[in-house]
This record gives C-alpha cells, sequence and structure tokens, in this order.
C-alpha cells in the first residue's frame, strides 16, 4: 500500500489528524453518508490515522447497494424480454436479484449493455429504432440531473422506444430515518458533497436543529474527508450542532438551480424502499405523470415481482452502521466480491466490498 | 461513482437543442453534457457527473485536485472508468448517419 502511506505520512494529514488527536475528550460517532467516501476512507486508511475515540460509521449512501430487491427482479424481467437493449451503469450487473443478476441473463443473451451516461442510452435509442431501448436510472441526487435531462430528451426526440426504469433515492430522508431510529448511533453526519454540489445545503439547518446533530458538506478526496472530521469533531467537543461546508469550492448552499429546475420538471418525490433498511417515506423520486409514458414499469407491467433477499445477508445492519461489514459471519465466506450475497458486496462503493478490497478483515481484530 | 476528476473545457457547441462540450481529463477526452453549468466558458474547469457537468471549479482548485489524485495514484485509475465506459456499444463502423 505504498500510495496510502505517502497520503499518510504527508505533512498535511499528519497535521490535521494531530488537530483531532488534540481535541477529542472523549467517544464520539460519525457517519459518512455517502459510498464514495466510505471508499476513500478504508482506500486511504483514513478511519486508521484517527485517534481511537473517533468511530467512522458507513451510512447508506451507495445507490447501487440500496436499490431494492424488487427492483432489480423487475429489471431482470424487462431485459430478459424479446427487442430490448437494457442498458445500465455498470455497477448494477453483478447486484443479486431474488435469483439471479444482470450478468447472468446477458450470459444467457439478453442485450444488457453498461452505459456511461444515461445520454448513451437516448443516442442508442435513436440509432435502433426498431428496438427498446430501457435505461436502469438510479442514483441519489447527484445522478438525478443526468437521468432527468435523458427523459426531458427523449421526450423532445419524440422518440417512442425509449423508456426508464426509475429508482431513486434522496439522502436527507434516509438521514432523518436514521435519526429517528431507536438503534441509532449517529452523532454527527458528513453530507456527501456532490449530492449538495446538485441540491445544495438548505435542507440540513432544520434536520442539524430538530435533532442537535451536527452536519459538514464534505468532499472525496483523503484531505477533504480529514477536514470533515475535524469540523464534526470540533462542533461535538464544543457542544454546536450546526451545518458547515468543507467544500466550498464545488458546493454553495442553493446547489445548481438548473439542474433542480429540470429534476422538478420530470420527477416528483414518492416512498421509497431501501434495500436492507426498507421503507423510508418520500425518500424517492419518481417519474411524474406527465412523464409516464417513459416509465419501463408501465411499458412493460412488471407489477407483480415477487422478490426475496438472501437469508444470510445482513447488509441492512451494515447499511445502519449497526454492525461492520467483517462482523457479518458471511463476510469472506459465503459473500465476495465474485459472489456476493448482497448489494454492499458488489460494488467499488459499497462498505462490504471496501473491506473486502482493502483486506481490512485481516488488518482487524472483529470488535466495534 | 462519485470520485469525479475536474476536466477542462475545450469546445462548446449545441447538439440536437442541447449545451455539449468536449472535455479534457487528463488526456481523455469526452463529450459532456452543459445544460446545467450555463455560466461556463471555454478553458474553465467542470466537475462532471456520468456524462453531466454539475459544478464549476476553479482553476486553482482543479488543478490542486488533479495533483492529488495523481499523488495517490487515483488518476490513472478513474481515467481506466472513464475510457471503460467510452463503448456503450459493440457499435459496428457504421457511416454515422446524424438523424
Ligand atoms: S458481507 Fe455479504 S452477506 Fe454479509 S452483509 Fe455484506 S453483502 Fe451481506
Amino acid at each position: 500500500m505504498k500510495y496510502l502511506h505517502e497520503f499518510r505520512d504527508g505533512p498535511k494529514a499528519q497535521a490535521l489528524a494531530e488537530q483531532i488527536r488534540r481535541m477529542v475528550t472523549r467517544r464520539w460517532a460519525i457517519m459518512e453518508v455517502c459510498g464514495g467516501q466510505t471508499h476513500s476512507i478504508i482506500r486511504h486508511g483514513i478511519d486508521q490515522i484517527l485517534p481511537p475515540e473517533i468511530e467512522l460509521i458507513h451510512g447508506p449512501g451507495c445507490p447501487v447497494c440500496v436499490t431494492p430487491v424488487e427492483t432489480i427482479d423487475k429489471a431482470l424481467a424487462i431485459a430478459s424480454q424479446p427487442g430490448v437493449i437494457f442498458c445500465s451503469f455498470g455497477d448494477m450487473l453483478r447486484v443479486p436479484g431474488s435469483r439471479e443478476d444482470l450478468f447472468a441473463v446477458k450470459s444467457r443473451g439478453a442485450d444488457v449493455r453498461v452505459v456511461y451516461s444515461p445520454l448513451d442510452a437516448v443516442k442508442l435509442a435513436q440509432r435502433e429504432p426498431q428496438r427498446q431501448v430501457v435505461f436502469f436510472a438510479i442514483g441519489f441526487e447527484t445522478t438525478a440531473p443526468a437521468n432527468a435531462m435523458a427523459a426531458k430528451l427523449a421526450r423532445q426526440l419524440g422518440l417512442k422506444n425509449f423508456s426508464l426504469l426509475v429508482s431513486h433515492v434522496l439522502v436527507p430522508p434516509a438521514i432523518e430515518a436514521i435519526l429517528n431510529s431507536p438503534h441509532n448511533r449517529v452523532q454527527a453526519f458528513l453530507a456527501a458533497g456532490h449530492v449538495c454540489s446538485v441540491m445544495g445545503y438548505w435542507q440540513y439547518p432544520p434536520l442539524a436543529q430538530r435533532y442537535r446533530v451536527p452536519i459538514v458538506v464534505t468532499g472525496f478526496e483523503p484531505l477533504d474527508l480529514l477536514e470533515g472530521i475535524r469540523r464534526a469533531v470540533a462542533q461535538l467537543e464544543s457542544g454546536r450542532a450546526e451545518v458547515e461546508n468543507a467544500y466550498a469550492r464545488v458546493v454553495t448552499y442553493h446547489g445548481n438551480r438548473a439542474a433542480q429546475a429540470v429534476i422538478e420538471e420530470v420527477f416528483t418525490t414518492t416512498d421509497r424502499q431501501w434495500r436492507g433498511i426498507g421503507l423510508i417515506p418520500q425518500s424517492g423520486w419518481r417519474l411524474r405523470p406527465e412523464y409516464a409514458d417513459l416509465d419501463a414499469e408501465l411499458r412493460f407491467g412488471t407489477a407483480e415481482v415477487q422478490a426475496e433477499e438472501s437469508p444470510l445477508c445482513l447488509s441492512g445492519q451494515v447499511l445502519q452502521g449497526i454492525i461492520k461489514p467483517h462482523e457479518c459471519p458471511a463476510f469472506g465466506k459465503e459473500c465476495t466480491p465474485r459472489t456476493p450475497l448482497g448489494a454492499t458486496m458488489v460494488s467499488a462503493e459499497g462498505a462490504c466490498a471496501a473491506y473486502y478490497h482493502y483486506g481490512r478483515h485481516r488488518q482487524m481484530p472483529v470488535s466495534g | 461513482m462519485c470520485l469525479a476528476v475536474p476536466g477542462k473545457v475545450e469546445s462548446i457547441y449545441e447538439s440536437q437543442g442541447t449545451r455539449m462540450g468536449r472535455v479534457n481529463f487528463g488526456g481523455v477526452v469526452k463529450e459532456v453534457c452543459l445544460a446545467y453549468v450555463p455560466e461556463v466558458r471555454q478553458g474553465d474547469y467542470v466537475i462532471v457527473h456520468v456524462g453531466f457537468a454539475i459544478s464549476r471549479i476553479d482553476e486553482a482548485s482543479a488543478l490542486e485536485t488533479l495533483r492529488t489524485f495523481e499523488q495517490l495514484g487515483l488518476l490513472e485509475e478513474e481515467l481506466e472508468e472513464l475510457r471503460a465506459g467510452e463503448e456503450p456499444s459493440p457499435a459496428p463502423p457504421e457511416p454515422a448517419a446524424p438523424q
């Protein structure tokens, strides 16, 4: 782990870690909500240069991980239909549904394609007018501007062969659900920088006040994360519960208004099931009724799908910070990135996969 | 999906009524939708997520980020991801029919 040490030994990282060490007087649990941040924390060993009093709890912010099994099953059903080209971000292909994943249906001949951007799927629909192109529109607020624009463009272009399977999720309702849980141990949040670059952070002050919890908008680079943690600890130690922006080079209070306008035009909020966690009220976006003709669920009639989760998988507890990935009995045994039982083992942003890739289960004893 | 490398806007144009641009990520050039950053001009740096610029970032911060990515050995990996997205379809070398 050459790079890890280069980062850790760097003077800036050392100085930040030292400041945190000097401030801390007791144990604190801080949650990073975003899976990209989880990945960065584990990869750079940020949790390991922090004083032992600081525990980082890995939150549910990996869109691949929280997409419900039912939705994966619907994707599999749609992708298996003749004439369909099913487009998805690459991470989704190995996410297990009740019985299999997109890779399996692809290897049986279904036309499943990995795209970088939803616009690639729109272009594909233009090129292949005789095929039905379906885009798997998952993600947090960061991805929504792209998916909303794909819908808008398809409409403008009059495409009759393009539709979206939408499963969008939202960060603030998830934070609130965590705070409302009787098991909650989280005392401060690092809010995901790129979600805030789209949405701003005006939604957070009421949460910070109502639940007396510091929220720090934080970036993804190792030093950004250390700075976010430093600010969260400073607030905790002085009894403050405010919203701070530690990622001001990208994030503004109001966010990207042009993007919000298009999201607003295409999507509306809805209750959403989160894989491993359950239903969170008003925690997702779906297509507005005005865009119902682009809804793949309606076009392909996938309403009745019975989903089953692997009984061994404890990803719900991992996603809520109740256990650490290596404390799951299946971790590294029945469940590996090649044979994932839960979505948190699939995506590089999933906590189980991050622990597995960076050998955390070998470095630390089983404990909290 | 989230560790966005900042890219430099090399050109701006309209395609099918949408504001698009060529954006250079440490040598890898991609077509990016610029509809959400109307203030961005040629030569500016942007943060891009799944083919869409979601915010502008000043040049000094962008260069600093790129340096960090490079130092940590992340740049190549991130660019790999961008390149991997390069072939959404094994497009046959058909004469591009502008529609
Ligand atoms: S290690 Fe595997 S089985 Fe255990 S919680 Fe993580 S994804 Fe589920």
